[in-house]
């Protein structure tokens, strides 16, 4: 027995996590299946222990430009939302990258394009890791597979977004949001004191420096070009330093599964089915998909046979995977849509209907 | 040891109370556990059902289309989970408005009226605890004592109250469950 | 009659009035006889004169004033078209001891920012926002605004604008006088030298209150837009009075209760 453990939906843990972060303010509009974010937040009041804002915004549009003020202020913010509304802050995020601010953005994914369905996806892959808005940028992105990880990853989200002055997406989606696992909390962590806030915020211009001045313009193309090059040596720096992925059961295996997210966890099932059938499987599963573990899936060519990228989406990481591969090995896509969420059967069956025969 | 099951029934049973309780009951004695339902506007009054797992190892997916058990609480659930149950495994049922009966050889079928004895206790409300005693009892995944820890933990401290009720309804559920057809061995 | 010395005269003792240190010393971009620029002054000076420059954030919009920043010396924020509302509630909410304010035109207050305007008037942010109406978009060349008068001629409404096709203007600030968040409402203009004086009253004013925590001090000034309506400032100035002000009259709208 183990009294620490709470069972909770992944959607409560993420917004309790971010209560112990230390997160000075949360900004967001209710969409299915995010809601229990803000739902647990306004029954929780963390406004009363720790200080931290909670505020329904009047859409996602008025949401993310409250983060993009929040974090020129120097302050932890974030929000929380599913496909329709993040597709509405995308003019906000740009800004928000453009601008170098740190927050932190969850996307609870449901299937599309348009109101589409509630039901869990992966269909917003590319909008998540290839920027999404307008203009040259990435978020850094993180995909948790399990309610643990929706807790775990809400610290390492402000602490990645200060790190890099950029905007950090939480990429999860219906199934993890809704589900209830057992989770341990880190303890509370202090919010920011006034003394703490970083220098280039806007707090008040004091005597002895100059102005603070948060934007996304600069009309000399030579300058703006500049702080383009700055923005491509920071997403270089993340691909070096912020690859994060889960590898299980590939030391010997001949066919590998390139899963994130809930995918992750129902390969994780096929592996095993598919070792019962005798066929030698593993899993990788990226957990930063930007910056995307290209290196570390090029690696696995040396043994692996070929690789079946399974998302709930026509196809989208797959061409991550291809270009990892560098064409060295086969590399198939399996995808669900619609909010269809594949059987591990299946997935074993169409591995061996690709790469095996019979 | 892992247990993957379903429980599905009417929006208002308590399947995803029962679930839940269930989970608890998992963590209470150390066990990984995870918690599925479906989810949207079929929760508000329409069909309800839950993905339960209890597993010794972490679990993988928490999505599944085949299980051990199956706890099924309506018609439509028969209709839509019977056939999902595995060679071998068990399907539980509440007897209460079912009109096409579990016609499977090769799973273990067991009932329970649960409703009918619900509605013997001082609030229906007990239906669910009273088909999870059921369960329990053919199926003892969990020690009684964690199920009861279980249930203070996941029941606001409001109703803490009721925990001598809700214990009343397992035990209850446990002794009018009826063994109705034994897997036949393949 | 002897020679006067310009030097003489050039001297301390007879300052009359001076630049604030709250405005830097970029030349501003702003076309001569533009309302930006007075108010832009008017808003430094007020900083200056409450001494609370080092705890004033300002929103610059998307627009001609989105270099506010270079002028006004105080940290600020630049907000996409029409979002300015929004980044304020949540830096006044963030930093409640601080003083901020938004500064926004026509089209992002009242046309692709409406709905931020109205929540943070409604919701009762505890902010000062300053709405410059020029009934017309400046900087993109001189189109409609939600707020050009009835027949007024602008690059997309080339023949005057007829409120049966392009609908009419939006008096924004008897709007936003409605709302129970909105504690002190105005629109006053800087086109004269008396109307300057009553304008930085109101902005003042606008800015003390933010120490009440009572709401929305909203202030709005109808300026000129002499390139955009292809006059003369003189020009323009007439044309402000003799058209926009019997539309948009000035005065207070709402004003706290005593």
């Amino acid at each position: 027995m183990d009294e620490d453990f709470v069972l909770m939906k992944g959607n409560e843990a993420l917004a309790e996590a971010a209560i112990r972060s230390g997160a000075d303010g949360y900004f967001g509009y209710p969409i299915t299946p995010q809601s229990e974010v803000m739902e647990y937040l306004t029954a929780a009041k963390p406004w009363e222990h720790t200080g931290m804002v909670v505020l329904q915004a009047e859409s996602e549009v008025a949401a993310i430009n409250m983060l993009y003020g929040g974090a020129g202020a120097g302050k932890r913010v974030m929000t929380s939302s599913s496909s329709p509304g993040i597709s509405l802050m995308q003019e906000g995020i740009s800004y928000i990258a453009g601008a170098e601010l740190p927050v932190v953005i969850v996307n609870v994914v449901r299937g599309g394009p348009g109101l589409g369905t509630i039901q869990p996806s992966q269909s917003d892959y590319f909008q998540a890791t290839k920027g999404g808005g307008h203009g040259d940028y990435h978020l850094l992105v993180l995909a948790p597979a399990s309610v643990q990880e929706m807790a775990d990853f809400m610290p390492l989200a402000f602490d990645l977004a200060f790190k890099y002055r950029n905007p950090v997406m939480v990429l999860s989606d219906g199934a993890i949001g809704q589900m209830m696992e057992k989770v341990k909390f880190q303890p509370q962590r202090p919010r920011m004191t006034d003394d703490e806030l970083p220098g280039w915020a806007t707090t008040g211009k004091k005597p002895d420096r100059e102005r603070n001045i948060i934007t996304s313009l600069d009309l000399d193309p030579y300058r703006q070009e500049r702080f383009n090059q700055k923005l491509v040596e920071k997403y270089r720096k993340m691909k070096e330093e912020e690859v994060r992925y889960e590898m299980f059961q590939c030391e010997d295996a001949e066919y590998v599964f390139v899963a994130y997210g809930t995918s992750s966890r129902i390969c994780q099932k096929s592996v095993q089915l598919a070792r019962e059938r005798g066929i030698k499987a593993g899993l990788f599963r990226p957990i930063s998909l930007f910056p995307f573990p290209e290196n570390e899936i090029e690696a696995l060519t040396s043994h692996v046979k070929g690789m079946l990228s399974v998302e709930m989406s026509a196809g989208q990481m797959v061409e991550d995977v291809r270009l990892s591969v560098h064409g060295k090995i086969p590399v198939e896509h399996y995808g669900r849509m619609g909010g269809v969420i594949p059987t591990p059967e299946e997935i074993v069956d169409v591995l061996i209907q690709k790469f095996i025969g019979g | 040891m892992t247990e993957e099951i379903i429980i599905a029934g009417f929006g208002g049973q308590g399947v995803l109370s029962m679930g839940k309780i269930l989970c608890y009951s998992g963590v209470m004695q150390g066990k990984e556990v995870s918690w599925m339902p479906s989810y949207g506007p079929e929760m508000r009054g329409g069909t309800a059902n839950v993905t339960v797992i209890i597993s010794d190892e972490r679990i993988s997916s928490p999505i599944l289309n085949s299980y051990d058990s199956a706890i099924i609480l309506n018609q439509q659930s028969m209709d839509k989970f019977e056939k999902t149950v595995k060679p071998g495994g068990i399907l539980l049922y509440d007897g209460n408005g079912i009109s096409r009966h579990p016609s499977r050889t090769d799973i273990n079928i067991y009932r329970a009226d649960g409703a009918e004895e619900a509605a013997k206790m001082e609030t229906t409300r007990t239906f669910n605890m009273i088909m999870l005693g059921a369960f329990l009892k053919i199926k003892p995944i969990v020690e009684l004592d964690n199920v009861i820890k279980g249930l203070k933990k996941s029941l606001p401290e409001r109703y803490h109250h009721l925990l001598p009720l809700n214990e009343k309804a397992i035990h209850r559920g446990m002794e009018i469950i009826q063994e109705i057809h034994v897997a036949e061995k393949v | 009659m002897a020679d006067i010395n310009l030097m003489d005269i050039i001297k301390e003792k007879n300052v009359v009035y001076k630049k604030t240190k709250v405005l830097t010393d970029k030349v501003m971009h702003y076309c001569p006889g533009c309302g930006h620029s007075t108010t832009h002054r008017i808003i430094a000076e007020v900083i200056e004169e409450m001494g609370i420059q080092d705890k004033t954030i300002g929103i610059a919009p998307v627009g001609c004033s989105v270099f506010m920043y270079d002028y006004i010396d105080v940290d600020t924020q630049e907000a996409a078209h029409g979002r300015a509302p929004a980044l304020a509630t949540a830096i006044k909410r963030l930093l409640p001891d601080r003083y901020v304010f938004t500064y926004q035109g026509d089209g992002d207050l009242a046309a692709i920012g409406t709905a931020e305007t109205i929540h943070a008037c409604n919701r009762g942010e505890n902010i000062t926002m300053i709405f410059i109406n020029n009934g017309i978009y400046g900087m993109t060349g001189g189109q409609m605004a939600p707020t050009s008068i009835e027949g007024m001629r602008t690059s997309t409404t080339p023949y005057g604008r007829d409120a049966h096709l392009m609908g009419h203007p939006i008096k924004m600030t008897e709007l936003v006088a409605q709302l129970p968040g909105t504690y002190y409402v105005t629109r006053q203009a800087v086109h004269t030298p008396n109307l300057v004086r009553k304008t930085k009253k109101a902005i003042r004013k606008a800015f003390e209150y933010q120490a009440l925590n009572r709401g929305v001090s909203f202030v709005e000034v109808v300026s000129n837009c002499n390139s955009g309506w292809k006059m003369s400032p003189v020009q323009a100035v007439k044309w402000l009075d003799e058209n926009m002000l019997p539309f948009y009259p000035l005065g207070d709208i709402k004003v706290p209760e005593k």
